[in-house]
């Protein structure tokens, strides 16, 4: 499925998606409904935020964004290329301009690899010596002891594999990472570590961002647009900062609602009857 | 965690032991034994342990203790050769099964399901039957029914490697489905598979006894555990020492080899470093 690419012009999304459907096949008769009518674009440098809580379709759309699943119906394109339904073959310049950090830092490692050939992995065939200074040079940037690549994931933190997590997803040098949920896993106190973290990468290497949370807050922390999904549908998009402030659609007003709640909540708990 | 270590260092050491000794025994039995383990002496039959015969002597007047140091030979050839057969062949099997697109993957695990559904005691027999009847063919039809197994679990545990987000990470970073078979899903299941192993190990020593005893495993005179043990039903009432002496060799045999793959499941395993 070849699509006439179009010749990019300055206002040319970075990341483009088209009434992205996704349907999966339970048995003959049910089906499920993942993701249905999704479109949005993402600018290159934007910082997109992707909200909703489990079952909206989020994890659905980061695999149709990055290519490793096909959409029902819909499109996706990057840089103008159509990437839904090309083979594996016709992938090889996403598969070094896009990377994921997933959410689980325990199952994002094979835990029978060592960190050095976890981080390289994505390195594929170029030269070992290159690989074990670039290694080097990715310890460094996420703040990784030197030494940490001759050790297994299950020697680090949660914290610190998702360090291992973000080296892995820059080694080749992405032009887009997408972070899927990257600290809902981790203890409170770890995650503006690694929130900081990731945004002081994607400032300094000029990155475009596509941020996935449940949490309206992390989101309004990293993102400068943020899409609010909802049983696979995007209910609201816009700049963070508008939706933040005046949210449009009710299951927004009940997101931002529900983290202050729960503080009230637990504050009248402290007070005792 | 100190207990852990150790009875975990033990089933190893264990283990270790045993199959060593088996090993050992079938090495041995090619420079030395005590006695010929061919030679029928009439005067000899059926004594009892003495200096002269460490376990006496079965009917013929044959040196029980020589027959079962040649035995182990064919403890471990049976076992080497089914078993090797069946995890060459299955594990494969079953990581393409659990690799590829559901049709193909299904069709691996239908035909898996067929010879499952076969016997493998009528494999072996037909086997005989058409190629001859001897340790070898036994064995390769022994394990050709051992495939299944390895498949089955092979693909059972491809499908929970492929399912982790260490292999969307490898997809998303353009490896090939060769690379990841071999990178990440062959090293996630080593356990599974060695622990295989040495059942199928256990299983496959079991089977050559019967098939010893039906007349299409180890022909005589060749001594094996099995054919020892068979041999030795008849006088069960008079002289249990004849069933007992190889009955206790192979039971001593399979639990070496469940040991070892207990043992090795856990060496192998680097999450597991920590308790060491």
């Amino acid at each position: 499925m070849t699509a006439p690419s179009e010749p990019p012009a300055a206002t040319q999304p970075l990341i483009e998606a088209r009434d992205l459907e996704r349907r999966y096949t339970r048995s003959r008769r049910r089906s499920v409904h993942a993701l249905r009518g999704v479109s949005f674009e993402i600018a290159a440098g934007q910082r997109f935020g992707i909200v909703g809580e489990s079952g909206s379709g989020k994890s659905t759309l980061v695999r149709l964004l990055a290519a490793l699943d096909t959409p029902t119906a819909g499109s996706v394109s990057f840089r103008g290329n159509r990437i839904d339904g090309v083979a594996e073959r016709g992938l090889r310049f996403l598969r070094s301009e896009l990377q994921i950090v997933f959410q689980d830092p325990m199952g994002s490692l094979d835990p029978r690899m060592r960190v050095r050939d976890i981080i390289r992995e994505p390195l594929g065939r170029t030269r070992r010596a290159e690989h074990t200074e670039r290694v080097a040079e990715l310890l460094e940037a996420v703040e990784l002891p030197a030494d940490s690549g001759q050790r297994y994931p299950h020697q680090f933190s949660g914290g610190q594999r998702q360090r291992i997590s973000i080296a892995r997803a820059l080694a080749p040098r992405p032009s887009v990472l997408i972070a899927d949920e990257p600290v809902s896993a981790l203890d409170v106190s770890v995650r503006a570590q690694i929130l900081d973290l990731l945004l002081d990468l994607v400032e300094r290497l000029g990155l475009t961002l596509v941020f996935v949370s449940h949490d309206l807050n992390v989101v309004r922390y990293v993102c400068d647009e943020v899409a609010v999904m909802r049983h696979g549908e995007i209910v609201e998009r816009g700049p963070i900062d508008r939706v933040y402030a005046e949210p449009a659609h009710p299951y927004t007003q009940q997101l931002l609602a529900a983290a202050p709640s729960l503080r009230a909540a637990l504050a009248r708990l402290e007070e005792g009857p | 965690m100190a207990l852990a270590q150790r009875s975990r260092n033990a089933s190893l050491l264990a283990g270790g032991t045993l199959v060593g000794l088996v090993v050992l025994a079938a090495l041995v039995s090619f420079g030395w034994t005590p006695h010929d383990p061919l030679r029928v002496e009439a005067t000899d039959r059926l004594l009892g342990p003495t200096g002269r015969y460490v376990f006496g002597t079965d009917r013929f007047g044959r040196d029980v203790a020589s027959q079962l140091l040649v035995g182990a030979r064919s403890t471990l050839y049976v076992g080497v050769v089914a078993v090797g057969l069946a995890a060459l062949v299955g594990t494969p099997l079953g990581i393409l099964a659990g690799m590829s697109r559901r049709w193909l993957g299904e069709f691996v695990m239908r035909a898996n399901d067929l010879v499952l559904a076969f016997p493998a005691l009528l494999l072996a027999i037909m086997f005989g039957a058409v190629f001859g009847a001897g340790t070898l063919t036994a064995m390769i039809a022994i394990g050709i029914a051992t495939v299944p197994s390895f498949a089955r679990i092979a693909r059972s545990g491809t499908l929970q490697v492929m399912s982790t987000e260490y292999v969307l990470a490898a997809r998303a970073a353009g490896r090939s489905p060769a690379f990841i078979a071999r990178r990440h899903v062959l090293p996630n299941i080593a356990g599974l598979v060695i622990v295989q192993c040495s059942v199928s190990f256990a299983i496959a020593v079991l089977a050559e006894a019967a098939l010893s005893f039906l007349g299409f495993g180890t022909r005589p005179p060749t001594p094996s555990w099995g054919r020892m043990l068979q041999e030795s039903q008849e006088l069960l009432a008079v002289e249990p020492r004849l069933a007992l002496i190889p009955g206790i060799a192979i039971a001593l045999a399979v639990l070496g080899f469940n040991l070892l793959g207990d043992g090795l499941r856990d060496r192998f395993d680097p999450r597991l470093e920590a308790y060491r």
